[in-house]
């Protein structure tokens, strides 16, 4: 994987745990945290530059989806 | 049994997090005090194990509904301007994803309130429908109440109805089935995956049996869908039930899968302006709608993540729970199973009490819809349980948000809690030293 990407897609890792842990519910938290962990584990062995960069799109998406379920999260709680 | 509102005594572990709190006048600090102090007591909230009951809604399906609850609020079925078409769209698209989990054609699937519904438009549907002809209807004992209800209501309108038994590991008996099946027989309603013990029926064979016969297979899915793989061609079922609230969706809304190739015919429940094929009229509710078919796709992604790892969690609870504890029986087959539902009788304790020790796991003893009397379930009552076990028994539901912490407190709560009642249980004192329970004659007072 070339550099960029692969800083892409650390940083990319970084951004969706610390999100994930904002949730106040101990089961969406756990879940999103396992759940980012484990995907981001099972795609490591990634070469295909076109499957690597659907994957960080679909990354960049379920990211902004944490960002914004969180919100009610924490306002209903 | 009566059900309790669970209150807190929950370990730390599981708090969530405090809210923000800042400087501002006295009085809303007066407010924010008692608000906090509820809040409090709302944080610590017991386990959730409770998932064959219902499940919380996966935040990605939240995401998905929430346009539709605020912006796009259109009625799907107004065909002159932008807002109903958007609506629509969302429609169809739920729609398809809701038919691409079960193998089946878009215009297969008709949205209903929920499985209760579903189940209620099936069996009562085509029994009507077929009522010149056909006058037989053939259920199981171990159906779920609206089924069993639904057949009772037929029975009363001059149905002909056959309640078949089911053996001692909870499934059915295919010769006895095919036995039962007359000429003039027009439905067959057999649960895929039973939601008190968890068992599986062989669907394959019986829709070989229905097809050969010409009987219409129905099927309440309602636990299996989104968990197992299910396609309705190789299950030559003809209609199946979806529900919304067990696959991590909205509650209120579920599904009917009508067979359009051979077609089944249906008397509408609910008549009105012929919406979805004329078999449910009323407004399609576009957010619910839209919630299913995305707890349907979401499902369809996460169902060999979620099934490696409810199965890990259901045998490290069951291993737990029955290396320490003698005397715990499983309820149900072993293998013909869905894992996450674990039904474990435990002898020589009363089941309410123990419900009532393990006050800070969410826990149910028979079926949510059945908890409202003192009898034991009648599904433990037809695999043949004892009716001391069937008092003492327990399901543990087990799901996507599971954690491997929740099931370690729950079991070991379990093991200290069921072997605290045995200390105080004279009958277990009686197993110890050798006595036989069944031979004691107790004496009247």
């Amino acid at each position: 994987m070339a550099a960029a990407v692969r800083s892409q897609v650390i940083s990319l890792y970084r951004m969706m745990l610390t999100e994930s842990k904002k949730f106040p519910s101990y089961n969406y938290r756990t879940y999103a945290l396992r759940r980012v962990r484990d995907a981001f584990r099972a795609n490591g062995a990634l070469e295909d530059p076109r499957a690597v960069e659907r994957l960080v799109v679909e990354g960049q998406q379920t990211l902004a989806l944490i960002k914004r379920q969180v919100i009610p999260a924490v306002v209903s709680d | 049994l009566i059900k309790k509102n669970n209150t807190c005594v929950c370990a730390n572990l599981f708090r969530s997090k405090p809210s923000q709190r800042h400087q501002a006048s006295p009085d809303l600090n007066k407010i924010k005090l008692i608000k906090r102090h509820e809040l409090e007591i709302d944080e610590l909230r017991p386990l959730y194990m409770d998932f064959q009951a219902t499940t919380p809604m996966d935040p990605r399906v939240l995401d998905a509904m929430l346009p539709y609850q605020v912006n796009y609020y259109g009625n799907p079925h107004s065909k002159t301007h932008a807002f109903g078409w958007e609506s629509e769209s969302a429609m169809e698209t739920a729609r398809r994803q809701v038919a691409d989990l079960i193998g089946a054609d878009p215009r297969e699937i008709i949205f209903t309130s929920g499985a209760t519904e579903s189940n209620n438009m099936a069996i009562k549907g085509v029994a009507r429908f077929y009522k010149t002809k056909k006058r037989h209807v053939i259920t199981t004992q171990t159906e779920h109440k609206c089924v069993l209800d639904s057949c009772r209501i037929l029975a009363s309108e001059g149905f002909s109805i056959t309640y078949l038994p089911v053996q001692a590991n909870g499934i059915v008996d295919l010769e006895l089935l095919e036995a039962s099946i007359r000429p003039d027989t027009s439905l067959l309603s057999v649960m895929t995956i039973n939601n008190e013990i968890g068992v599986k029926q062989p669907m394959k064979e019986i829709g070989q049996i229905c097809r050969s016969k010409g009987v219409f297979l129905h099927t309440d899915a309602a636990q299996a869908v989104g968990k197992i793989p299910i396609n309705v061609t190789d299950m030559k079922v003809d209609l199946m039930s979806i529900s919304g609230h067990k696959i991590y969706g909205p509650k209120g809304v579920g599904a009917l899968y009508v067979r359009r190739r051979p077609r089944v015919r249906l008397e509408p429940l609910q008549s009105g302006g012929g919406q979805e094929r004329g078999l449910r009229s009323g407004t399609v509710p576009t957010p619910l709608a839209v919630g299913l078919g995305a707890a349907c796709s979401i499902a369809q992604q996460e169902m060999e993540y979620d099934h490696q790892r409810v199965s890990m969690l259901a045998n490290r609870l069951v291993q737990k729970i029955t290396s320490e504890l003698p005397d715990v029986i499983m309820n149900g087959d072993a293998e013909q199973r869905y894992a996450g539902c674990v039904n474990l009788s435990f002898a020589y304790v009363e089941g309410e009490s123990l419900l009532m020790a393990l006050k800070d796991v969410a826990l149910s003893s028979g079926s949510a819809c059945t908890s409202a009397s003192l009898e034991p379930s009648y599904v433990l009552r037809a695999i043949g349980t004892d009716e001391d076990l069937a008092h003492s028994s327990i399901r543990f539901g087990i799901g996507r948000f599971t954690t491997e912490a929740e099931v370690d407190y729950t079991a070991e709560k379990c093991i200290t809690q069921v072997s605290r009642l045995r200390e105080m249980s004279p009958l277990w004192e009686m197993v110890q030293e050798g006595i036989d329970l069944k031979s004691i004659k107790w004496t009247q007072h």
